[in-house]
């Protein structure tokens, strides 16, 4: 059992979402997907602290060796990925019971779980996995049940929203792709660790630059760094809540996975940055995503939309730290994938809270709701202290030793664009509590509390974010190792 | 000579630009769609003239012939894959038309903006 | 319809040999080119033609869109099942050997079972993504 846990943590839960379907029932089905969580948490959580005390694991399927097999690999780097996914699943389903009911159709809630398990499958697969093509069909199995989930939203704008992003998302899949077979062209090899011991030797070659700037176009689609970002914010807005809480906590952070993955695994971080610069590419995009992105935050009407627009600019931070191409840098990006997990899920949870409630996201319907619905607010207010950094949250975490990796380098630019992110986080936070608190609720039937099974979750994840933010010494530990790992510069 | 001796990826390159355009210029929903499986196509015929080997027959073992040439079958495996993907993509993206016909009586692409900036 | 003789009585004639091909291309699948996939899409192929000739209701009548998706989930339990037997069994997920005593017996048992959940899988698949598009009143 111990030994086959990197496989289990990925088949337990493929094995649940045909299981969610047959059983038919809602409540059934919710709690096979609530199963199916809990199990990737646990199975997460005891790979990490496998791997933390005694190196990678490696795994083959089917008894196949590598590289001619498939094989599993679960470092430290993956192992974080998958507690973050696997976490974040086994918050948002208690939170998704009510929420679903509520804004979902009954015959469809045994689909909606079923995509929605299977949509972590996936994105669990392309942590756990060491195969690069492997990589491309889990990205495919989460990308097509996220489509799937976010048309399931109540205005018919999901359904745009969801072409929207297919169309995108299918191009950066293919582009993976064509990145991919033409790696396998030079060197005739999918496994990642081999693909890393024979690409110096064809790193001249043509192929393999355009191989990377595929791979490189592919990946940013995926994470929606500025500017390929047009499919987030529509698909974020419109999708059902807890399909909101969950894609935007995960799938973006699974993109910025894959980045690491490929430019410093495969790839390796000498010809990533010193043969082709990818960093003059993803700093100067990452600093635009950062001012830009806040900046419209601020003009957004919608909350959920105002979120999705700051998530662009936190991955924004993330692919900055990632840009410098130092350990603290590598680490702050490492360390924010976890940070931004948590604060954009409690704060995307608090307004599923709200729209099940008002029945609407629209910053204007909020007025008032720090009285009517003092929790909720709570949890946002937490939430979007730690968005903008506040010391004792987990984004004042990030954010220190983002500033940290650029101070190291001399940046002083780029610490203060991270300051001025702030401030502009700031601006929209405030643009919300300010209609929450200081304005007097619309007369007519008072909104009540939100229930507390929606409460609890959310509140779970308020706390995550103070409890990592005061206590961060085995977060950055972990990221730190991750980096270091990725660096190749020992343990 | 050379440049002809190259023919399957000039293919896969015009293949790959039309589907693109198609893709980017065209306002129908089904028809960048259409544009979508184009583009992924030239992906298949990419990967499928990577494994090919001149004179190599399918990878099957047959009996008294040995010092046969195989044409590498990993990539047709792969691609038998990205086929797959490809027509879930499909249907997905398909499913959402059909869907968004109903909502917004119209698939093209304009129209249905005019409708959502009227709301 | 009922006037198209020719096509009906097409359609019948052809329809079990589609289906007869279908299993011939899943059972030859470990010696030769076949497998789940071609098959089922075969198999699903037959349906669809019956489908197109006799009409939807009728074809919903032999083989209920319940049934297809039923069958569309349980192909991928055939297949992760099989992966996790082998587990129990001892072996590493999907290791073939550890189904037989002889490794032999094992890869054949094992590539058959995983080709049988594809079947499974990509036959209810293909329908129901049939049904779903041809059972849809336009308004």
């Amino acid at each position: 059992m111990r030994e086959n846990l990197p496989v289990l943590q990925v088949v337990v839960p493929l094995l649940a979402a045909p299981l969610a379907f047959l059983v038919r029932r809602p409540r059934l089905s919710w709690l096979v997907a609530l199963g199916a969580a809990f199990w990737a948490f646990f199975a997460a959580l005891s790979l990490l602290t496998g791997v933390l005390a005694s190196g990678a694991i490696g795994y083959e399927i089917g008894g196949w060796e590598p590289p001619w097999g498939i094989e599993y690999r679960i470092d430290e780097l993956s192992a974080w990925v998958l507690v973050i996914v696997s976490g974040i699943a086994a918050v948002v389903l208690p939170f998704a019971r009510a929420s679903v009911e509520r804004e979902i159709e009954r015959d469809r809630i045994p689909l909606f779980y079923t995509a929605l398990i299977l949509c972590m499958t996936g994105l669990l697969g392309i942590a756990a996995t060491g195969d690069v093509f492997n990589v491309f069909v889990f990205l495919e199995i989460s990308s097509l049940s996220a489509y799937g989930l976010i048309a399931m939203g109540q205005n018919r704008r999901a359904l745009t929203s969801s072409y929207q992003y297919l169309i995108m998302g299918s191009v950066g899949a293919t582009f993976i792709v064509i990145g991919i077979g033409l790696m396998y062209s030079m060197t005739g090899t999918l496994n990642m660790a081999d693909l890393a011991e024979r690409l110096p030797a064809v790193a001249a070659s043509r192929t393999i630059p355009v191989a990377f700037a595929f791979l490189a176009v592919g990946v940013s689609l995926k994470l929606a760094l500025f500017p390929l970002h047009l499919w987030l914010p529509n698909a974020y807005t419109y999708a059902p809540s807890a399909v909101t809480a969950f894609i935007a906590s995960t799938a973006t952070k699974v993109a910025v996975y894959m980045l690491l993955r490929f430019f410093f695994t495969v790839f390796g971080a000498a010809f990533s940055f010193e043969v082709m610069h990818l960093d003059r590419i993803l700093m100067p995009l990452a600093l635009v995503a950062i001012v830009a992105m806040s900046l419209v935050a601020i003009n957004q009407e919608n909350g959920k939309r105002l979120l999705a627009y700051s998530s662009v600019a936190q991955i924004g931070y993330m692919v900055l730290g990632i840009s410098l191409a130092s350990v603290l840098g590598v680490a702050a990006g490492v360390l924010h994938l976890f940070n931004h997990a948590l604060m954009k899920g409690s704060l995307f949870m608090a307004m599923g809270c709200v729209m099940y409630r008002v029945g609407s996201c629209r910053v204007e319907a909020m007025a008032g709701l720090g009285k009517t619905m003092p929790f909720t607010m709570a949890a946002f207010v937490v939430g979007g202290l730690s968005l903008i950094g506040v010391p004792l949250t987990v984004g004042f975490i990030s954010k220190w030793y983002l500033v940290q990796a650029a101070l190291e380098k001399g940046m002083w630019g780029i610490a203060a664009v991270v300051l001025l992110g702030s401030l502009l986080a700031l601006a929209y936070v405030w643009k919300v509590v300010e209609v929450a608190y200081f304005r007097p609720p619309p007369d007519g039937p008072g909104v009540r509390e939100a229930p507390l099974s929606l409460l609890i979750p959310t509140w779970v994840l308020v706390a995550a974010n103070l409890w990592f933010g005061i206590d961060a010494k085995t977060t950055a530990g972990v990221a730190l190792r991750a980096a270091r790992m990725l660096l190749g510069a020992g343990s | 000579m050379r440049l002809l001796g190259y023919f399957n990826y000039w293919i896969v390159v015009a293949l790959m630009m039309i589907g693109f355009y198609t893709m980017i210029s065209r306002g129908n929903l089904v028809k960048k769609l259409v544009g979508l499986s184009v583009f992924q196509t030239s992906v298949m015929i990419l990967y499928i003239s990577l494994g090919k080997i001149f004179g190599g027959t399918a990878p099957i073992l047959l009996e008294g012939e040995e010092h046969v040439v195989y044409t590498n079958p990993i990539p047709s495996v792969l691609i038998l894959t990205a086929i797959v993907v490809g027509v879930a993509t499909l249907a997905v993206g398909l499913a959402l038309v059909v869907r968004i016909h109903e909502a917004y009586g119209t698939i093209e692409e304009d129209e249905i903006h005019v409708q959502d900036d009227v709301m | 319809m009922d006037d198209r003789v020719i096509l009906r009585v097409g359609a019948k004639v052809l329809i079990p040999f589609i289906l007869l091909f279908a299993l011939y291309v899943q059972f030859h699948g470990d010696y030769g080119p076949g497998g789940g996939f071609q098959a089922g899409v075969i198999f699903a192929a037959g349906f669809v033609l019956y489908a197109l000739v006799y009409g939807l209701g009728n074809a919903k009548k032999v083989m209920p869109p319940a049934v297809v998706h039923v069958c569309s989930a349980l192909g991928v339990m055939i297949f992760a099942g099989t992966g996790v037997v082998t587990m129990l069994l001892g072996g590493g997920f999907l290791d073939y050997n550890a189904l037989a005593h002889d490794p032999h017996h094992g890869q054949h048992w094992g590539i058959f079972s995983v080709e049988a959940g594809v079947l499974v899988t990509v036959f209810g698949v293909m329908v129901s993504i049939f049904y779903a598009f041809a059972g849809r009143r336009s308004s």
